[in-house]
């Protein structure tokens, strides 16, 4: 009879029992809903042993790579060890420097303790000393001899405040992760590419471009920044310098005040309309504050985009302290 | 004998018909704001357990369980006007997807028997 390992638990299965139903029998808590497989509300991730046919069903290969699964669809022949998706490890990463290539944005480039499996385009929950923690996401690719965030300062943010302001190189902050599946996969590497986001939801989008043209993608790929003022735009040389490197590659800057008769004039989402329709077939990945994220991807959806091919990543800001 | 969900098509039916329908009902004034989510992919999943039941296809789904998904839109106004729009939603995507009137009343009458659950009554 195989046996689930779960939160240090071991939970023998039996015949033709799925890691759900073992799971509640236990009586440990586990979200689930439709237990066909169709909702996902069961999501879970392998840490150990072969998941058997069927359990990661439907799933993104973002997800697949990362042994998450179906607690409902999974029947294991064999030993398994499994842990709720949001049991993530947890390191620590050393401040290696600090750029400030905006007067409101810091890059943060950090030293992971010991290694750190991630995926382009994912994000991390930062812990200070004192345990406030909030989630970041990455800006590097897997390659990349440091880790990389992008924090905007936040008025009375904070955790933006004490990264943007208090933090020095030599600081040791807390990572747990990674996690989120806003990723490139290489299933099809000639479709096109849209990359959309304001302020920094630039990040996981440079790690996510990267990583396709490291990966060899063939199709053109488009990064949209959208800024308020031109400043914002605070990566302006550097995609200007990878959209020299790869001639598959290019920098869409827009900017919300700008001048009417200078292109970039207008809002991200305009320009991402446009983008939109000259680009049938794209696959489209959109990050930023939900605000902007939301109706970007009602526009996206609404002009044709597949849901398969839509792949985002809201910031959601917590609440200001009291 | 085939299921009604067999003869539909299965699981690829329920995929082509859950990008038809949430476009539909995302650009139908009646009742998009049930539909808006930030999270459009776990909105999307929503659909296809949906979807996969009134096609009459494997579930499990309960009565209760139908009251507990929908209270909150009960709370925010959810009635039998925004029913029998999603019903004609779902008509509209099941006839573009070429399948038969007689299939279709199948199917609204599998959504039917959910409506006093999913309207908390």
């Amino acid at each position: 009879m195989p046996t689930l390992t779960w939160r240090g638990r071991e939970l023998p299965l039996e015949v033709g029992e799925t890691i759900l139903d073992a799971l509640e029998r236990a009586g440990e808590k586990v979200a689930s809903s439709c237990r066909v497989g169709a909702c996902q509300s069961c999501l879970v991730r392998a840490r150990g042993g072969a998941l058997p046919a069927g359990a990661q069903k439907g799933l993104r290969p973002a997800l697949v790579e990362q042994g998450y699964f179906l607690a409902c669809q999974a029947r294991p022949d064999d030993d398994l060890e499994a842990a709720p998706a949001d049991d993530l490890p947890q390191l620590r990463a050393t401040v290696a420097r600090i750029e400030r290539p905006a007067p409101d944005v810091a890059r943060i480039f950090l030293e992971a303790d010991g290694a750190f499996a991630y995926r382009a385009g994912q994000f991390v929950h930062v812990a200070r000393a004192d345990g406030l923690t909030r989630p970041y996401s990455l800006a590097s690719v897997p390659g990349d001899a440091l880790l990389e965030l992008h924090v905007k300062r936040a008025p009375s943010g904070a955790m933006s405040g004490y990264l943007c302001e208090a933090l020095a190189p030599g600081d040791v902050l807390t990572l747990r992760g990674p996690a989120g599946s806003c990723c490139y996969d290489d299933s099809r590497p000639a479709q096109p590419l849209l990359l959309a986001g304001t302020g920094t939801g630039l990040a996981p989008l440079l790690g996510v471009a990267r990583d396709a043209l490291a990966r060899g993608h063939t199709g053109a790929i488009t990064l949209l920044h959208g800024a308020l003022t031109a400043a914002g735009l605070y990566a302006d040389e550097a995609l200007r310098d990878l959209a020299r490197r790869h001639p598959t590659f290019r920098y869409a800057p827009s900017v919300l005040g700008a001048a009417p008769d200078d292109p970039r004039a207008g809002a991200l989402r305009d320009h991402l309309a446009r983008a939109l329709q000259v680009t049938p077939g794209a696959r489209v990945f959109l990050c930023g504050p939900p605000e902007t994220v939301g109706p970007l991807q009602r526009d996206a959806f609404l002009a044709g985009v597949k849901l398969r091919d839509l792949l985002v990543d809201a910031f959601v800001t917590a609440a200001p302290a009291r | 004998m085939t299921t009604l969900y067999e003869q539909l098509g299965g699981e690829p039916a329920v995929d082509a018909a859950v990008d038809i329908f949430y476009r539909k009902v995302l650009a139908d004034g009646r009742i998009s704001r049930f539909f808006d989510a930030v999270d459009m992919q776990a909105q999307a999943a929503k659909q296809k357990a949906f979807l996969t039941m009134v096609f009459g296809g494997p579930n499990r789904y309960t009565g209760r369980d139908m009251r507990m998904a929908h209270a909150r839109l009960v709370t925010q106004g959810l009635d039998d006007g925004h029913f029998d729009a999603v019903v004609e939603n779902l008509g509209a995507t099941l006839r573009e997807l070429g399948v038969n009137d007689a299939q279709i009343g199948q199917v609204a009458a599998i959504a039917e028997s959910v409506r006093n659950d999913v309207l908390g009554r």
